[in-house]
């Protein structure tokens, strides 16, 4: 049986301060407060400021969330990293409205015409500029503002206050189909392309070899007949050159991408496919919906960025990080809701499994949300409190001592870094430093453990999650 | 200390449960009108 490794992982960010306002906290409040519109507007960030934020550089891979300075992150001396920067990018917003377009198969993205040609010139140059739909941007061009006066439609905006493009609804009833939802979608659909595009050009992987996409971003595609029953990852596979690749969806709130990795990774294993990627795009309503804490305490509206991965599956190649199917942890539905009891079922079921103690983990990647981003709306730091409870789970079982409780927290976990959209701050973003940790000998073993709440969607009670270890080659071997 | 009270019950992801309190509030003689779990990342 193939044992499936993580060979190749991408990060990508889109800094996209103008679609701030179409978030679903900002869409729904600023309407109400002509001053806090104002003030909202006004403490966007510039690109530069996005691009010198240090989380964002995590994100990317070029540093490592241990290695960030204290905080305030806000602020902070740059550390040096472009744009272009560890295993991905941070595309700036009127590149990204480009890309919407590129990836826009039905011609409801409208951009300004002198919009239009600057950026199709910048997305020419771009380093994947050669597989971005460069004649789908041109043919995007005309008139904005009549697109953005039409019924149901919704004006794009660069930065505060410059209408730069438009979207049309793409039904004039049907309320999955309307301008906004569309716009979700599309910029799931858009972030989630340019990190499968990164992944295989960085790589040197022919999108011709890709046999399955697998998308788990929080965007659930679909019509009123079928609210969130489609396909963005076959969009994407299609949108990125993947001609030979099917796809599908995996849905489970935050907690998605991990699920992902395992059926990706159980369908290599099984030989049903050689080669699978798994994506997830940014999500758009998450963006702007800690604003008022940000405002209140004079920050900047700091979930400004759409943040997107993809990785890629296959049969072992020696040298890339394992993925450990028999390590994956679930949280069944007897094990209730309380925080302990999902960590029990999640970090520790597996390792008694494994007849592993927890410190044979390295690093612990659980939900990475930024601190920075969430305290200020009194959401508290969420990666700490989980570190907090595996820590005193692991005293529980006399694998650590007290007094190393802190130590343990401090060197098997690490501070968030990541935007606040669940399904990517849920251990898929670190899979970027854990497979450059596995593969340098920093680490032996990654446990990814991710959790949803599954609550929200009214059907039930739970919530879920998933665990998997990831281990490194070497490890393997020996 | 909940008998004759009638309790709405919010939970909190990463802290407690809905339904863990509410089964608090009901065993001191509480009872929930309505129970939810929110998260608020």
């Amino acid at each position: 049986m193939p044992i499936p490794v993580v060979s190749a992982a991408s990060a990508a960010l889109a800094h996209v301060p103008g679609l701030c306002r179409h978030g679903s906290k900002p869409s729904r409040e600023l309407p109400k407060n002509p001053e806090v519109q104002a003030q909202f507007l006004a403490s966007l960030r510039t690109f530069e400021q996005a691009v010198a934020y240090g989380p964002h550089q995590a994100y990317l891979g070029a540093i490592h969330p241990r290695d960030l300075p204290e905080r305030p992150w806000v602020g902070a001396a740059p550390n040096g990293e472009g744009r272009f920067a560890g295993v991905g990018e941070l595309m700036p917003e009127d590149e990204f409205l480009g890309l919407l377009a590129a990836v826009d198969d039905f011609g409801l993205v409208r951009l300004g015409a002198p919009e239009a040609a600057a950026i199709g010139e910048r997305l020419a140059r771009h380093p994947l500029g050669a597989h971005f739909d460069l004649e789908k941007v041109a043919a995007a061009a005309g008139d904005a503002e009549a697109v953005a006066a039409e019924p149901g439609a919704l004006p794009l905006h660069l930065g505060a206050d410059r209408l730069a493009a438009a979207v049309r609804r793409a039904h004039e009833s049907d309320a999955a189909l309307t301008a906004d939802v569309f716009l979700e979608n599309l910029a799931g659909k858009a972030s989630a392309t340019l990190a499968l595009l990164r992944v295989l050009a960085d790589n040197g992987i022919d999108p011709a070899s890709i046999d399955y996409v697998i998308g788990s971003g929080e965007e659930a595609i679909g019509d009123r007949y079928q609210r969130g029953g489609g396909n963005l990852g076959k969009s994407v596979a299609a949108a990125a050159g993947c001609v030979n690749a099917s796809g599908c969806d995996v849905k489970n709130f935050c907690a998605a991408p991990v699920p992902a990795l395992v059926i990706a990774s159980s369908l290599v294993a099984a030989g049903v496919f050689q080669r699978v990627a798994v994506v997830a795009g940014g999500s758009l309503p998450k963006v702007g919906m800690k604003f008022q804490g940000h405002l209140k305490h004079d920050l900047p509206v700091l979930e400004d960025v759409l943040g997107a991965s993809a990785l890629i599956v296959e049969a072992d190649d020696g040298r890339s990080p394992r993925v450990r199917l028999d390590s994956v942890g679930r949280h069944p539905v007897a094990a209730g809701s309380s925080n302990p009891k999902i960590m029990e079922a999640l970090a520790f079921a597996p390792l008694d499994r494994l007849g592993m103690s927890s410190t044979d983990v390295d690093d612990y990647a659980t939900e990475l949300h930024n601190p920075e981003i969430t305290e200020p709306q009194g959401s508290g730091n969420v990666p700490e409190r989980n570190y907090k409870t595996i820590a005193a789970l692991a005293l529980r079982r006399g694998d650590i001592g007290r007094a190393d409780m802190g130590d343990f927290v401090e060197t098997r976990g690490m501070p968030g870094f990541a935007p606040t959209q669940g399904h990517i701050a849920s251990a898929l973003c670190y899979v970027p430093h854990a497979r450059a940790r596995l593969m340098d000998g920093g680490a032996q073993r990654v446990q990814l453990i991710a959790k949803g709440s599954l609550f929200l969607g009214r059907m039930s009670e739970q919530s879920d999650g998933m665990s998997v270890l990831l281990e490194s080659n070497d490890e393997a071997e020996g | 200390m909940f008998e004759s009270k009638q309790v709405i019950v919010l939970g909190e992801r990463d802290g407690i449960a809905g339904p863990a309190i509410a089964a608090c509030v009901k065993s001191a003689g509480g009872h929930v009108e309505y129970t939810s779990t929110e998260c608020f990342v």
